[in-house]
């Protein structure tokens, strides 16, 4: 199905099923541990072995020896696998480092082998006696330092600079300046669910179970990596414990359980050990900001620039942080620029909003430090410099990028495109009136609460959205059961919920008459998860699949697929009416299409909106910072199951929390590695931390961004979030901290006294 | 984890006796900290005896009016006795500060005074660690230290003791008692139980080789207001950056002991003569000396605050 005029009516629109707030259909199986994830499928193949990963002691160098003796001897080893015994590797698009390192060696724990055993414990018992024998060399770790030989580089869907009429004319000429320098540190996904694969082959056709976000994407790329066809790769990921862009594309578990496999001539399975994660895979990487803002004495925003440094490996890409700014707010003269150094440490790559996230945490702290300048309410110099049109105009990028299909489409952006949906000013209206934002007073450090410093922050949420091609499969049985087939992953997000929703709504039957089967190469390939564009595009898919199914099954009773109509359970034309289950023979009945987008997102911007508004207790005499209450209001197309929706902009929030005040890789300077590198070193929030959230979702349909008039939320969640903790917390204190995480050290000085 | 052997402990002297005599041996109990470590192979004992099961999990009143807490008896039950809530509230809300209740269920009042230190060089073996490879360097020194020792620490190391239960113990006066292979006791007080690094930091305490935790007794009860205020940067489930535990009397009188600044739970007696004098001198006294990094130097003043902020609490 060709998407390339907007939606009309269609039977989504009935919200008998589509819009309900729905518990997860899935949801028994993981509260009763039947869910079965990547690691634990004994059942899948027999006599499994377990693999055991060694990761380079060293940041960067070359492995001089290994010595592989006292390992292969030791007791229940069944084989070792190296890069000198691996065979030749290819290399994937989608990753930069090696996933299977040596003799170079690009970053600290990168995989150097594989240790093959009868029992988990003997591998790793055995991997400890793996003796390498390294020539370091220096290496690149610091963003600051490396900042001034950091060059121009291109961010996902759009070019590395972007200029709109006079920008350094406009600054210098207006009545009011801000030009500040932000910094945001290195961040892991730190996810549940370690990374995990399971690899058999049957000759040369390889199954792999494993924990991963787009089943396609890395079908392709373990095939190139290993060399082989394709078609004889399946990949199988039906649940994945967290993923939030860290299981994008395929890790040394998958190949190096491949590789295991191989060698040991039967089924390994490999994890990726928590110490080892935060080094070996990859990370979001640091960035450094400047932003500067012009504006006339009433508010108008007339100039403004944003460039953000961050570091990566050798063919790595920037953090994209200027990606916001680039279409958030009004002003006439504009720039914003990318540089990318080049670091030594462990890959950057997607996380959570990648771009959005890190550039508003910068982007919306300077909103509010040039409010207070202007003496403007936060809230009210927002919508002063609103826009409904895209203010910025970068230039196309080059057509040959091997990395455009990495998230968004490389696109031009014409001034004058509207936004399809842009309600940022309602989402600011009702959070400012639910939140109690008159209460606050603008004059920092005015309101205690016995030991607490009380204050109230707010941000803008913002982050596009994304279409991509999505294909489903469904079949009608002759029990009314509609059954769902497609690649899409659930991350956690709800993905099983919303698409048995989307089928039960377009073929008339109650969610329990409805199957959903997910994460299998040999089902239709969807999207995918990640970027938001998950739920939109893949119910889209299953709303076309489903729309064949629904010509099939009225050509099946004669009746014309216009009029017919289904409902519970029924076919109903006219005076007739016939129960689905009766339609269909033995066989079923099955359709299959896609949903394929056309220009619409060229001729409209797609994004989602939302406003965070947080209260923070920050501790007079500590500086520890506890947020008290958290609001988000967001404007996000059709929310296609309201529970899931707020799990999802919850869960973001609390991220974004955990980026305000806490998470941040340390690096060893000397070593070049990410030091805290374990759930006890690395914290994230925890229940404790998070005693109120509340979420808004405004009444929105989009009929540009698909049939399901939906749009993504769940990365719009955390975007924002820690600049309004962090303007929360200036607020509180008159402190006002550019560098994250904002933790008590960075206060303490500036506090009152105590006693 | 390397093989090992063993065996379950059927009385204290036994299992004192059987650690002396097989190389390399271990207790274990809860096993929180041990078996991470073990899964690591940062502790790689050759043999390991389950005390589990002998009958050292009893609170019992001494006959100077203290209380006798069995070296088996978990950190949760601790908290919660009704005579400990009464009279030693410091150890309780110490207790209640660390961990969580999944661990602490588990935890016992021996194992948690012989926490391993959290300083991720440490818990990487690939780093340079005095203590966990003597002479291998101190990777700490001159790397990330946000977490490490202002106070008592060496040019070898500058780890710190993680234990909350053990600020508590510390400010009691608590005293340690032990059975040795040779089946004798020894009562040894807080003050000297843990040691400072030097220049040999892999040892933590002073337990002689196969001697058994099999108690810890705490003195009749000292009133006053008891506070355990522990910093950190989140609300749960972290290890303090620094923490206090104050025992404050009508008078202004007290102790005050401190979690996060060095290998031990620090408590200067000498400063505990300064509590009426306010935070800013006992503080003086406490960290005398002190020398920070540029990632620690943060404890300095958020001792001092905290202190403040305590003692402003204890006023009421």
């Amino acid at each position: 199905m060709k998407f390339d005029a907007p939606a009309t009516t269609n039977p989504i629109d009935q919200l008998k099923v589509i819009g309900k707030p729905t518990d997860r259909i899935d949801g028994p199986l993981k509260t009763t541990g039947t869910a079965p994830y990547a690691y634990e499928r004994h059942d899948v193949a027999p006599n499994q072995a377990y693999g055991y990963v060694v990761g380079s002691a060293i940041a960067k160098g070359r492995i001089r020896s290994m010595d592989l003796a006292k390992a292969k001897a030791a007791s229940g080893v069944l084989g070792i696998v190296t890069a000198e015994n691996a065979g030749k590797l290819g290399k994937g698009d989608l990753n930069i480092a090696s996933l299977l390192g040596g003799p170079d060696i690009q970053h600290y724990h990168q995989a150097i082998a594989l240790v093959i055993a009868e029992t988990f414990e003997q591998a790793r018992s055995a991997a400890e006696l793996v003796r390498v024998d390294y020539d370091r060399a220096e290496g690149a770790f610091d963003l600051a330092t490396a900042r001034d030989s950091a060059t121009p580089a291109r961010i996902t869907g759009g070019p590395a600079d972007t200029a709109v009429g006079d920008f350094a004319g406009a600054f210098m000429a207006a009545p009011v300046q801000f030009d500040a320098t932000y910094t945001t540190p290195d961040e892991a996904h730190a996810m549940m669910e370690p990374h995990a694969s399971i690899a058999a082959w049957e000759g040369d056709k390889l199954t792999l179970w494993t924990s991963n976000q787009m089943i396609d994407w890395s079908v392709r790329e373990l095939a190139t990596t290993l060399g082989i066809a394709k078609e004889n790769v399946r990949l199988i990921s039906p649940f994945i414990g967290g993923g939030f862009g860290g299981k994008l594309f395929i890790r040394a578990d998958a190949l190096l359980a491949a590789l295991g496999a191989r060698a040991a001539g039967r089924p390994v399975k490999v994890a990726l050990p928590r110490p080892l994660m935060f080094n070996n895979t990859v990370h979001r990487p640091a960035t450094i900001q400047r932003i500067r803002i012009g504006a006339t004495a009433d508010g108008k925003i007339t100039a403004i620039g944003h460039e953000s440094w961050s570091g990566n490996l050798p063919e790595g890409r920037p953090e994209g942080a200027v990606q916001a700014t680039r279409l958030l707010y009004a002003g006439a003269n504009r720039l914003t620029a990318t540089r990318l150094a080049l670091l030594d440490l462990p890959e950057g790559n997607a996380m959570r909003a990648p771009g959005e996230a890190p550039g508003m945490m910068a982007l919306e702290i300077a909103m509010d430090e040039m409010a207070e300048r202007l003496r403007l309410d936060p809230v009210e110099f927002r919508i002063l410099n609103d826009t409904h049109v895209v203010p910025d105009n970068p230039l196309p990028p080059p057509s040959n990028d091997p990395h455009a299909l990495i998230g968004e489409q490389p696109e031009r952006d014409s001034p004058g495109r509207p936004f399809s949906q842009r309600q940022l000013v309602e989402c600011f209206r009702l959070g400012a009136e639910r939140f109690g934002w008159s209460k606050r007073d603008a004059r920092p450090g005015q309101f205690r609460d016995g030991r607490w410093l009380v204050g109230m922050g707010m941000a803008a949420a913002f982050r596009n959205n994304q279409v991509t091609k999505s294909a489903a499969r469904v079949r009608l049985d002759n029990r009314g059961v509609v059954t769902v087939e497609t690649d899409m992953t659930d991350i956690g997000t709800g993905s099983y919920t919303i698409i048995g929703q989307t089928a039960a709504e377009m073929m008339g039957v109650p969610l329990e008459k409805v199957v959903v089967r997910l994460g299998d190469s040999t089902f239709p390939v969807s999207a995918g998860s990640g970027g938001q564009w998950g739920a939109n595009c893949s119910t889209a898919g299953v709303y076309a699949a489903c729309v064949k199914l629904r010509e099939a099954v009225a050509r099946k009773l004669s009746f014309s697929s216009d009029d017919a109509v289904f409902t519970d359970g029924e076919v109903r034309s006219g005076d007739r009416r016939e129960p689905l289950s009766s339609v269909v023979g033995g066989s079923g009945i099955v359709a299959e299409d896609a949903i394929e987008f056309g220009d619409l997102d060229k001729k409209y911007k797609q994004s989602t909106f939302g406003a965070h508004f947080v209260e923070v207790g920050v501790d007079a005499a500590t500086g520890e910072t506890r947020v008290r209450r958290m609001l988000a209001v967001c404007a996000a197309g059709r929310i296609l199951n309201p529970k899931s929706a707020r799990s999802q902009v919850i869960g973001a929030m609390t991220m974004g929390v955990g980026a305000a005040l806490m998470e941040e890789l340390a690096i060893d300077k000397r070593a070049g590695f990410f030091v805290n590198h374990d759930f006890a070193t690395y914290e994230v929030p925890v229940h404790a931390d998070i005693p109120h959230q509340e979420v808004i979702f405004l009444q929105e349909t989009d009929p540009v961004s698909s049939p399901m008039k939906a749009k993504g939320v769940a990365e719009l969640g955390i975007c924002g979030v820690a600049a309004a903790v962090a303007n929360a917390i200036y607020n509180a204190t008159g402190v006002r901290v550019r560098d994250y995480p904002i933790t008590l050290d960075k206060l303490l000085a500036r506090l009152p006294g105590v006693g | 984890m390397k093989p090992f052997t063993y065996e379950r402990a059927q009385s204290p002297a036994q299992a004192a006796a059987s650690a002396a005599r097989a190389g390399g041996a271990k207790f274990v109990a809860g096993g929180t900290n041990l078996l991470d470590l073990m899964k690591l192979q940062i502790e790689t004992p050759a043999h390991l005896i389950d005390v589990n099961r002998l009958a050292l999990d009893k609170i019992e009143p001494t006959s100077d009016g203290g209380l006798r807490i069995g070296a088996l008896v978990r950190n949760t039950d601790l908290a919660a006795d009704p005579r400990i809530r009464r009279d030693y509230g410091l150890l309780a809300r110490a207790l209640l500060s660390g961990a969580n209740g999944q661990l602490r269920n588990r935890a016992t009042t021996a194992g948690n005074l012989l926490q391993r230190t959290r300083c991720p060089y440490f818990y990487d073996t690939n780093q340079p660690c005095n203590k966990r490879q003597p002479g291998s360097g101190c990777g700490a020194i001159g790397g990330f230290s946000r977490h490490h020792a202002i106070v008592g620490a060496s040019d070898a190391c500058i780890a710190t003791h993680p234990s909350d239960m053990a600020v508590a113990m510390r400010a009691l006066d608590a005293v340690v008692e032990t059975v040795r292979p040779d089946g004798s006791l020894r009562s040894i007080p807080i003050a000297e139980f843990h040691w400072l690094p030097g220049n040999t930091p892999h040892l933590e305490n002073a337990l002689e080789s196969g001697e058994l935790i099999a108690a810890v007794t705490l003195p009749k009860p000292v009133g006053g207001v008891q506070i355990y205020r522990k910093v950190r940067d989140r609300a749960s489930f972290a290890f303090a950056l620094i923490s206090v535990g104050a025992i404050v009397q009508r008078d202004g009188t007290g102790r005050v002991a401190l979690g996060g600044v060095a290998h031990k739970p620090w408590r200067l007696e000498s400063a505990d003569t300064e509590m009426s004098r306010g935070a800013s001198a006992v503080t003086a006294r406490l960290l005398a000396g002190a020398r920070t990094t540029h990632d620690n130097a943060f404890k300095l003043p958020l001792v001092e605050r905290t202190l403040a902020s305590v003692l402003a609490e204890a006023k009421g």
